[in-house]
């Protein structure tokens, strides 16, 4: 019984990574390729840099695992796919077990509401606090320090979003559904809130602030010369956009895929038990008829 | 007189391992693991030693995804 929705969540989890990995490739791509080419550009000018004060060119050198032609079609195909199937499987537990605690909400009213609520806590949320960066931004360094960040922003939306739901839930019998759902919105977002406030920004991580100054993010700024001229310019602000623009619609295009495919799924599923048994019924009943299509078909439309 | 007799109570099995319950955990834990693959690994911390091949090889979509990476 169970599989059935798993198998159904799984897939169209798969679907909606390759629906955002199209989308990815097509619009999001020329842009990573232009944050490499900038972090590129800025390393030869930071050698040349060196090279002028007297240093010995640094061993820095980025050892191609794969080619950028890996990267930019495949890699990213096979990220984003298996990100959504894990995503699907994530979704169709909370899904199952909701929906057996819930059986009166429709199926396709509850994915879209679940759903919608993954696309908030898991990504919007933690996006609020540390946004999608590009190649190029983020040292690498502080790449422990930033994953347990980032890692910490996610599971405490996720859990401010399960608390805030519980609250509503208590709260609706009391000052109703409405009321108590923009309480629950206001206990959600002061949780974060306070989340947000406490966690550092990754601009102030680890040696950030002694090595780069004091800024909030790692996003390069200008690579000036000895004499105080700009060598080299800052991330440009337009690109840095685009890319985190295109996260968010990429993230978009997978939960609405996985809300709305899985709700049809799920309608249809729903529906299918009465099929079955009015089928078999029909078909002890009138033994020689040829077994009929359409014996469901009044009791799907009830559905 | 009234002594505290430990009975035998429903309380401890409670929580049965159904199919269901399985399927459900597995899944979850697969996801999760899925996850941290795609997320995590072979940046912040690091399953198969120094080797970076997941890293790269996913780069682009940890980036796009939103997980910080190098």
């Amino acid at each position: 019984m169970e599989f059935r929705y798993i198998y159904r969540g799984l897939g169209v989890g798969l679907l909606g990574g390759l629906l955002a990995f199209v989308f990815a490739r097509i619009f999001a791509e020329p842009f990573i390729q232009d944050a490499i080419d900038y972090e590129d550009g800025r390393h030869e000018a930071q050698e040349a840099l060196d090279a002028a004060a007297g240093l010995a060119a640094g061993a820095h050198e980025h050892g191609e695992v794969f080619s950028r032609s890996v990267q930019r079609n495949l890699g990213i195909g096979v990220g984003m796919a298996l990100f959504g199937l894990a995503v699907g499987g994530l979704f169709v537990v909370v899904y199952l077990i909701v929906s057996r605690r819930y059986p009166d909400i429709r199926p396709r009213v509850l994915a879209a509401l679940l759903a919608g609520a993954g696309f908030v806590g898991i990504y919007l949320v933690p996006f609020a606090k540390y946004p999608a960066n590009p190649p190029a931004v983020g040292h690498e360094e502080t790449i422990g320090a930033r994953s347990a960040l980032y890692v910490t922003m996610v599971a405490v939306s996720v859990i401010a979003l399960g608390l805030a739901v519980v609250v509503g839930r208590w709260l609706a019998g009391r000052v109703g559904t409405w009321n108590a759902s923009l309480l629950a919105a206001v206990v959600f977002l002061v949780l974060v809130g306070v989340a947000m406030a406490l966690l550092p920004p990754f601009g102030h991580v680890g040696s950030n602030r002694a090595e780069f100054g004091d800024f909030a993010t790692e996003t390069p700024q200008p690579l000036t010369a000895p004499d105080g001229t700009i060598v080299y310019p800052g991330f440009p602000a337009d690109l840095l956009f685009r890319f985190r623009f295109y996260s968010v619609i990429s993230q978009l295009v997978l939960w609405a895929t996985i809300a709305l495919a899985f709700g049809q799924l799920a309608e249809r599923l729903a529906a299918a038990p009465a099929r079955r048994q009015s089928r078999t019924a029909t078909a002890a009943a009138d033994r020689p008829t040829v077994a009929p299509t359409t014996a469901g078909a009044p009791t799907t439309a009830a559905g | 007189m009234t002594t505290p007799v430990a009975q035998p109570r429903q309380r401890s099995i409670s929580f049965p391992l159904t199919a269901r319950r399985a399927a459900l955990g597995l899944t979850a834990l697969l996801s999760l693991l899925l996850l941290y693959f795609i997320g995590v690994d072979q940046g912040a911390t690091s399953l198969f030693g120094s080797d970076t091949h997941i890293h790269e090889f996913v780069h682009d979509a940890r980036h796009f995804i939103g997980f910080p990476c190098h």
